[in-house]
Order: C-alpha cells, then structure tokens, then sequence
C-alpha cells in the first residue's frame, strides 16, 4: 500500500491488516503511556482544505501517538474563491519533507490528483474528499462493526471479517462520502449492505452498486439488519428541493423513538446504531437513539485514532510484518 | 513591387477521396488541373505515392480565444495548428473577451486570421449580448460586416430561454444565417462535472445528465421546424440526441448537428483517473453513446465533425478537477481521430470523411470556397493525407499553445502530409510550411 485514497480499490486482504494492526494500536491506547516511537523522525501533515475538527484531531493524535512530527496545514479558501492552488501546496510540503500528507478537501477527486501528479513524493491518505470517499472513516466503522460481530459471534476480532452481517446506511446517500466508502469496504468484508434513501438523494448508477436500495426506513429495520448506519444530513440540501422538509425528511427517513422502540418489537437485540458525527439530534437521529446503549457513536470516535495509528504506520513503516506493538521501546522495554 | 512568381504544385498521384489515382495541378490559387501525366513544366513535383486528396478540411468550431485569452491561444497559432491539422478554414467561436458580439469584434478576428494566412478564418457571432442569454446581438450588422458571419452560438453557454431562442432563429433568415445551439439545459446542469451515470456515482462528481442535452434539442428542432428555420446543433454527446434529430430530419426539419473527434472515441470511464484534461463540456459519455455517435456520423444523422478546439492554459487543468477548466485541444489530432474512428472501423470511407470534415461544414458555414470537388478551376483548398503513417500524440509538439490533449500517448493513424490554402502551401512534407503570400499585404492595410 502506498496511499490510501479509497476503500473501493483496497483489497480485502489490506483491509483486514489495517483492521488488525488497528486492534494493536487500540491496546496501546489502553496503556498508561499511550505512545509508540514507530514514526519518531517522519513528519506527518495534516493538509486541511475543508473544516473538519473531528477528522482533523483524529489524525493528530493517531500521529502523535506514533512519535511523528504533526504539521498542521489549513487552507482557506472555498469553491468559489479559489485559494491557493493544490499543486503549490503540494510542493510546499515536498520541500518541508513531508513523508505523509492527509488530505481533506471540498473537491472529489483532490487526494488522487495529488497522489498520481508528480508534485509530490509523499504517501496521501484520504482524509474526505467531496462526495467521492472517506476510507478511514469505513474502516473504523468497519472496525467498531468487526468487534461488534466478533462479539456476538463468540471468535476474536482479529483476523475475522463481516461475512454474514447485514448493514444498513441511512440517508442522503447521494452527497455522502462516508456511505460510498462504507459500501465498498463492507462489501469486501462480506457484509450485504442495504442503502435506505429519498428517491431523491440516490444517485443515478447506483442501481449497479452491489446493495439493495429501498426507500422505506421501516420495511428496511423489519427485515432486521445488524446494525444500522445513520447519515448526517447537510440542511442547505433543503434549498435543493431534494425533500419537501427536514420535518417531512425526519418523519420518513429519522431514526426517532419509534423506531428506536421497533428494534426491541423485531426482537434485535443485537442491533447496534452508528453515526459518523456530527449528529443533527432530532434530525436524522433523536437524541434517545444517540444515547441509547445500541449506539456505538463514543466508539467509533475512539476507534479512529486506533485505525488512523494503523494506517498511518502501514503507510510509514518500511516493514509491514513487524507488529508495530511489539516493538521494544524506550516508554516500554523489554 | 516585386511579387513573388506565381508559385504552381504539381502533386503527382495522388488517390483523389481515397480512389482513382491523379495528378494535381496548383496554380495561381486554383485547381489548374487534374489527370494524368500533367506537365511539371515550372512546378515543384510532389510525389503523393501513398497520399489521399481531400479537399481542405473546414472546422466549424474552433476556439481561437483571441481577443482577450492570448495566453490560451491567439488567432496566429490556433490557425497554424489547423493548418498542421489539415484544415483550411476555422469558425471561430464567439467566447471571447470582449465577446464577438458586434460587428467590431467579428471584423477583428476576420482580419486577425486574414493576417495570419494560414487558413480562412470566420468569425462565428454571438447570438446574445455578451452572452447573456437575455437580449439579441446585432446579428444582422455582424452579417453584413466585413466578416460576412452567417454562423451564430453563445457556444459555451445555452440559450435557453425560448423565447429569446424562437425569435434568433426566426431573425437570422433575413441573411441566411443559422444559429448553432449549445444544447445544455442551465438548471439541470448546475455544477455539473461529468456525465451523470454509473461512473459519477462512484466518483461522487456531480452529473451532468443526458437529458439536459436531449431536452433542449428536442425543443429547438420544434422550434427551428416551428418558424421554417435552420438549426445547427453544436458537439452532439448522447444516444438519445442522435434518436431526437434521427426523427426531426425525418420530418424535414432543417436541423444540422455535429459531432467531435473526442466524443468518437472517448469514454467517461477515463474520468476515473480525475485527470482534468479529461475534463470537457458535454462530458465524455459512455461507450452506448460513442457508438450510436459513430453510426450516426456514418448514415447522416450526424452532419459534421466539429473539434470544438478548446485550449487552456496548464494552470487551468493542473488542479483539482473541480476547479478545472472545460476543454480540449483537438484541431491536430481531428483527422487522425476521425480516421481511427471512422474509416479504419469500415463505417466510412475517404469520401464520407471530406463530406463530415469539408463539404458539409462549408455549406452549413456558407463558405463558397471551402470543401469543394477537387476539381479544374476550384479554389485549391487541398489536404494531402498518409493513411498509413502512425504517430503517438506528443502535445509539447503540437503548434496550438493548448497542452491539453487527451490523446498524449496515444498512437493514432493518418498524418496531414500537406495543406494547400488557396493554393499555397501551408504545410509541406508534415511541417508547417509558411502563411499564405498575401497575409503580408494584410497586415500592411490593417495595420
């Protein structure tokens, strides 16, 4: 692996070593002293072209915690103002040395044009580009979702995958990086995924995507997924006219307490609610569904700096087969 | 005064079309002759052993992006990439800045090109004010100007207000003019970045439907057949279309449309690279619409080809997609293209290629000199093609200042050998030879 830019061309092969390493790094987040010295010396960039807090800290603490030296790199500038150009960018960090570079970026596509240009050398980790991908944030739903199933399954989450789950992702489907990446990496991991949506915010082609779409939320819970996958929705898609209301849009597509009370009527137990945040409580999900016990919101955050360590060390370190927590180090030798 | 001595070609069998093998005879301007075993008495001999004849190639969309973008391109090196490219006449689109949109701007492009002498340029012009979709240009001072426009667009952008759609093509019959439609729906294209289908879906690019294209050419071909006028419908992109004016001519409407090199051959899949130079409007489409495009430049329903030439800058495609510009460079890679697509699939032949390539477009263009019989006493307006060579695109040797090709590395067959442009020489052995004698005389009166 040499950039992570997507979850579509990722193998079900890598997916699986970042999922492991990742349940390595989880560990070390447990310790006293929560620090590796696996990319002490390399420099890793955040290259932040869209606001992203969240994404942003994530990655800065999963760097960090790798011993690596963390550049903060926030662009201002919008679509319509055009800022400074991504190629210049680019070459700036190449002569900083940059050894990785995560990119979040407002345009589909950006990580890919930095990673294939020849403007710089550095391995680019997709950090949500547009409405094209958000791999890391699949892979730690994937990871959240693994030890879920693993669980219940009764085997060790390590080395395991998702066959046999059933997903089901929720929303505007259309706009939404985090559903496209979440549909290919739980396709490779086994999973069958079902995408519940507006008519409206399903985007022409996806009838070729490998799921089943419906545009009904509570024939969707009825058939009894395993886990259900909640999308943020971006109120200015109002103005659209994609739907009529964001009370009409909750009423048909909001995980509320009705529906939250019909997973206990289905007997699913085991059902677990996700969001990649921010939540819009009482929008897409009432705030009884984020709070409940089935949501795995808290983890999901935790897991991404466990799953970003990973990344970033399989993209770092020169060794892939050395376990990176193994390691001797000075905070613990041995 | 010293002229120069009226120079005379004797091009020596050459398969005229692609069939019966003859000799050439360029003289004072014109087709001095053709048959066998012409005298070379005072002629330079060009063995065209291996060569096809055509007449002139005439390009009905060309972006010169003189005035206003001569960083992009001028007048004086798009033309010379048409003359390299075969072509003998450009149209030259009205988007520039200041927008062709009077009788002023056309004349100076006009003279622009007639300075340059590499090919005849014809200004195209607009068909709103400044391209602005709300009020007409002075269509009938631009025909009536030294540049004698009869074609009009606001290529680049649609008029799509059908009113003001209805009323251009009714006026311009007072000249017989033709307006030549964008056909691009604003609304259904808001921010659209590619072809809206199973490849956008993937790359999270916001569509640009088909629909949006189909919707607005059924409309005006109602419109055209409505007023009793004549439509031309600028780079033709989708299946569906070529059905909608597969039905209109079909019905006698008076519809011409057009089809580029680059929707001949290329796909939207290449999108999935993100590479802006894959970047065009109307968007590469899919393999569907490539073929029935193919099939229908074979049968007719598609008239003409068009390479809407389109050079940026690098810094316009070195970026993110998004930000990219729309365009492609395409005057000297056309012929070979069309060949590719055309000819070397057996859907065409040699002379179905001079009817897309010169003799429709000038008449749709109303250029009497243009894509004539390669024959005695014909303004030589002639192309010399080798079929047989192969050639792999390098944009850096290209003579347009566009570097955005989307065939760079590819090889294509078919090679402009020679271009004769009233009679002169603009490209001889492959390379650009030098501009037509009088282009001196014009730029000693236009200043």
């Amino acid at each position: 692996m040499r950039h992570l830019l997507s979850t579509r061309d990722l193998s079900r092969q890598d997916a699986i070593r970042i999922l492991d390493v990742a349940e390595e790094m989880s560990a070390v987040g447990e310790r006293e002293i929560k620090k590796l010295p696996a990319l002490r010396g390399r420099t890793v960039v955040n290259l932040f072209f869209e606001d992203s807090t969240r994404t942003r800290i994530s990655f800065e603490a999963a760097a960090k915690r790798l011993s690596a030296d963390v550049i903060t790199f926030a662009v201002k500038g919008s679509s319509v103002s055009k800022g400074e150009s991504l190629k210049d960018t680019a070459q700036t960090l190449e002569a900083m040395s940059a050894d990785a570079v995560v990119i979040r970026h407002w345009a589909s596509g950006a990580p890919a044009r930095l990673a294939t240009s020849d403007w710089i050398d550095a391995a680019v980790i997709n950090a949500g580009d547009g409405m094209h991908e958000h791999p890391t944030q699949a892979l730690l739903d994937a990871f959240t979702l693994r030890r879920h199933w693993a669980k219940i399954s009764g085997v060790p989450s390590v080395g395991s995958d998702l066959s046999g789950m059933a997903v089901t992702i929720v929303g505007d489907v259309l706009h939404s990086r985090v559903a496209r990446s979440n549909l290919w990496l739980l396709e490779t991991l086994g999973a069958s995924v079902t995408l519940v949506a507006p008519p409206t915010l399903v985007p022409v082609g996806a009838e070729r995507w490998p799921c089943r779409i419906t545009y009904n939320l509570d024939e969707a819970l009825a058939a009894g997924p395993d886990a259900v996958m909640m999308l943020r929705l971006q109120a200015e898609r109002m103005n659209a006219a994609f739907f009529p209301s964001t009370r009409e849009y909750s009423r048909r597509w909001g995980f509320d307490d009705a529906r939250l009370a019909a997973l206990d009527t289905h007997g699913l137990d085991h059902t677990v609610i996700m969001h990649p945040g921010p939540m819009n409580r009482g929008l897409e999900i009432s705030a009884a569904a984020a709070d409940s016990p089935r949501s795995t919101v808290l983890a999901q955050v935790r897991n991404g700096v466990s799953v970003r360590m990973a990344a970033l060390y399989l993209l770092l370190s020169g060794d892939e087969h050395q376990s990176p927590a193994t390691e001797p180090t000075q905070e613990n030798p041995r | 005064m010293n002229a120069p001595a009226p120079a005379r070609y004797l091009i020596r069998g050459a398969a005229l079309l692609g069939r019966e093998r003859a000799d050439l005879l360029i003289a004072d301007g014109i087709i001095a002759g053709v048959g066998q075993g012409l005298s070379a008495a005072g002629a330079e001999v060009i063995d065209a052993d291996g060569l096809i004849a055509l007449p002139g190639l005439v390009d009905l969309h060309t972006h010169l992006r003189e005035p206003g973008r001569e960083d992009a391109e001028t007048v004086e090196t798009g033309t010379r990439a048409a003359a390299r490219g075969g072509f003998t006449a450009v149209h030259a689109m009205a988007n520039s800045t200041p927008v062709a949109d009077t009788a002023g701007v056309v004349e100076q492009v006009y003279s622009l090109g007639r300075r340059a002498g590499w090919v005849e340029v014809r200004p195209v012009g607009a068909v709103t004010v400044g391209l602005g979709g709300t009020q007409l240009a002075e269509l009938g001072a631009m025909a009536d100007s030294r540049a004698r426009v009869r074609v009009f667009s606001d290529d680049g952008v649609c008029v799509s207000d059908p009113v003001l759609m209805r009323r251009a093509l009714e006026y311009v019959k007072a000249f017989d003019g033709v307006i030549a439609q964008h056909a691009q729906e604003p609304r259904l294209t808001e921010g659209a970045q590619m072809n809206e289908g199973a490849v956008s879906a993937v790359l999270g690019l916001t569509g640009w439907p088909a629909v949006a294209e189909e919707s607005i050419i059924a409309r005006d071909v109602l419109l055209a057949h409505h007023v009793q006028s004549r439509l031309h419908v600028c780079h033709v992109s989708t299946a569906g279309s070529v059905e909608i004016i597969r039905w209109a001519k079909a019905r006698g409407i008076r519809v011409t449309a057009e089809v580029t090199p680059h929707h001949l051959l290329l796909t939207d899949e290449l999108v999935r690279s993100y590479n802006p130079v894959y970047k065009v409007n109307p968007p590469l489409r899919t393999s569907e619409d490539v073929q029935a495009l193919r099939e229908a430049l074979a049968d007719g329903t598609i008239d003409v080809v068009g390479t809407d030439h389109a050079p940026h800058p690098s810094e316009h495609k070195d970026c993110e997609w998004a930000q990219a510009a729309m365009g492609m460079t395409g005057l000297e890679t056309a012929l070979s293209v069309v060949q590719h697509t055309m000819i070397n699939t057996g859907l065409m032949d040699w002379e179905g290629f001079a009817r897309v390539t010169s003799s429709t477009p000038a008449t749709i263009g109303g250029l009497e000199q243009q894509g004539r019989p390669l024959a005695e006493g014909e303004a030589a307006n002639v192309t010399l093609v080798d079929p047989e060579a192969r050639w792999v695109v390098d944009p850096d040797k290209m003579a347009t200042m566009g570097r955005n090709s989307p065939f760079a590395g590819t090889e294509l067959p078919g090679a402009v050998h020679a271009t004769f442009f009233r009679g002169h020489p603009t490209v001889l052995a492959g390379r650009l030879n030098t501009p037509h004698p009088t282009a001196a005389e014009e730029s000693t009166w236009t200043g």
